[in-house]
């Protein structure tokens, strides 16, 4: 079981979700969040003078699924999430140890 | 005999009728100058600026009928110095108007003598909101309050005499005829002489000298405070027509509603193009600026200019209030509000283009009221801010601006979050 953590831009949320559908994933944990990369902060206007936003807003998407799947997630997330703009984020993948679904008390593969 | 007084009777009740709801438009400005200025502060100096807007309201109410209508309207020493005496005369007797002949009528007392203390009263409130704005977010409370009693008592009043009350200026043919001078330019004068003495608020400007922009809490209020003032203006232009009981003055009148409302909109159309062009982007807030630079610059000449001019010259007001805002920033003269630029250097440029439209005006006059009116009221705001600042300071403690002025000046917050369930904060 691996965790697939991505960091996209929000508008691209939806997109998101439809193809990890696709792929076979069957649930997903979605935050808001706020953070910088590379990309920095952006620069808002007032009255003629410029300042600095220094974190965006941005949505994390969280996934846990079979390690076969992986590949197939990542690439899924890659796909939807590319405006080819800078700012797009970033896939983490980790290993999970355990996974129990709560109200049938399986576990492992057979909890995702 | 009876039906010519009748007649009287009833155009004497009119004008006074007409005067007394322009007071009441003017009167209802203060609202929009509250919003404008809650608008463009950060929440935590909110309450305080409210609490500015609608103590300075009363101040001026007071001080004005104490003495400043005196000074303004009374019989003056000569043509500089005015006479001072207290509290108002009595009004016109029935009797006596009834016996002006119609030849004569429109020259003499048409109206009220109470309506037009109503009237002039919501003037000086108005010159005195305009201070209240630029020197927001880092001034003491009561220092404000202060100033604020000399300067509708006395400062107001004696320039208002130069021109309305029949001083030197009017001798001399400057023309003003609500107030681009009087008003708007005296205000931003005496705000000016504050902002200096004050200084900017922190963090506006970085070690370097470059500006840090401290955008203002709640846009849908400085919109609302704007639509508002534009309102209320129908009734400072309008109104200073005095009159309306004849076809002439209810066509003059007309024309003056119609060109204010053009020279507003010449103003936000000129100033949301200027703000695109310098900044790339379309400022809301130099909009709303842009229509009071329109109203502050058709204010001196709402009545001879056709709708198509006053369009122009609200528009070149419009112009000038960004360039102006842009500029006082640079020169680290923090305006919160751009008060300054959008009355003093608008009114100046309405104060000249009277010289477009009007044939009696002549530049010599108009720049002779220019820098009298801007002098005296400069030069008597720097001698009572500084005196103040040196007697009980005039600027919050560091720390107190940090925390907001709400809680150091009046305690309570605009917005409350952690009150407790009850509502009662435990």
């Amino acid at each position: 079981m691996k965790l697939v953590m991505a960091i996209i831009k929000p508008f691209r949320l939806d997109d998101v979700r439809e193809a990890l559908s696709d792929v076979g994933v069957q649930g997903i944990t979605v935050t808001e969040v706020k953070g910088f990369g590379r990309q920095k902060g952006h620069t808002e206007l007032y009255r003629g003078a410029e300042y600095v936003v220094d974190f965006l807003p941005k949505v994390k998407v969280e996934a846990v699924v079979v390690d076969e799947l992986v590949d197939q997630t990542m690439e899924a997330i890659i796909t939807a999430a590319n405006s080819g703009k800078i700012g797009d984020g970033k896939v983490f993948v980790t290993n999970v140890e355990q996974a129990v679904r709560i109200r049938t008390g399986e576990s492992g593969n057979e909890a995702l | 005999m009876e039906a010519l007084n009748g007649i009287k009777d009833l155009s004497y009740a009119l004008d006074t009728f007409y005067f007394l709801m322009a007071g009441v438009l003017v009167m209802w400005m203060a609202a929009g100058f509250a919003m404008l200025e809650a608008g463009l502060v950060r929440a935590k100096n909110t309450a305080e600026i409210l609490t500015k807007n609608i103590s300075l309201f009363a101040i001026a109410c007071i001080m004005y009928m104490l003495m400043g209508y005196n000074i303004m309207y009374g019989e003056g020493i000569n043509s500089v110095i005015p006479g001072l005496s207290f509290f108002l005369g009595a009004d016109n007797d029935p009797a006596e108007v009834l016996k002006q002949g119609m030849d004569t009528w429109y020259d003499g007392s048409y109206y009220s003598g109470m309506s037009d203390f109503f009237f002039q009263v919501v003037f000086v409130a108005t010159a005195m909101s305009i201070v209240s704005g630029a020197v927001a977010e880092r001034m003491k409370l009561w220092s404000f309050l202060i100033f604020c009693v000399v300067m509708t008592g006395v400062i107001y009043p004696v320039q208002g005499f130069w021109k309305w009350g029949g001083g030197f200026l009017d001798a001399n043919g400057f023309l003003d005829f609500a107030g681009s001078g009087v008003v708007h330019m005296c205000g931003a004068a005496a705000a000016l002489a504050g902002v200096l003495l004050l200084g900017a608020r922190k963090g506006k400007y970085r070690a370097d000298g470059s500006i840090n922009p401290i955008p203002g809490a709640n846009m849908p209020l400085a919109t609302l405070g704007t639509f508002i003032l534009w309102m209320g203006w129908f009734g400072f232009n309008g109104g200073s027509e005095l009159i309306l009981s004849n076809v002439g003055e209810a066509n003059a009148v007309a024309l003056v509603f119609v060109n204010t409302n053009m020279a507003a909109a010449g103003g936000v159309v000129a100033a949301l193009i200027t703000a695109r062009l310098m900044f790339g982007k379309a400022d809301l807030t130099m909009a709303l600026n842009g229509a009071l630079a329109g109203l502050v610059a058709i204010t001196a000449e709402p009545l001879s200019p056709t709708p198509g001019l006053a369009t122009i010259i609200g528009a070149i007001g419009g112009i000038l209030v960004v360039l102006s805002i842009v500029t006082l920033d640079k020169l680290k003269i923090d305006d919160p509000v751009g008060a300054i630029s959008v009355h003093g250097v608008a009114g100046i440029w309405g104060l000249l283009a009277v010289t477009l439209s009007n044939g009696d005006a002549t530049l010599g006059a108009q720049l002779l009221g220019i820098v009298s009116i801007f002098v005296w009221t400069f030069v008597a705001s720097l001698i009572v801010w500084g005196i103040i600042k040196a007697v009980m300071g005039i600027r919050v403690t560091e720390e107190e601006e940090y925390a907001g002025v709400d809680l150091a000046e009046c305690g309570l917050e605009a917005y409350p979050e952690f009150t407790g369930a009850q509502g009662s904060g435990k």
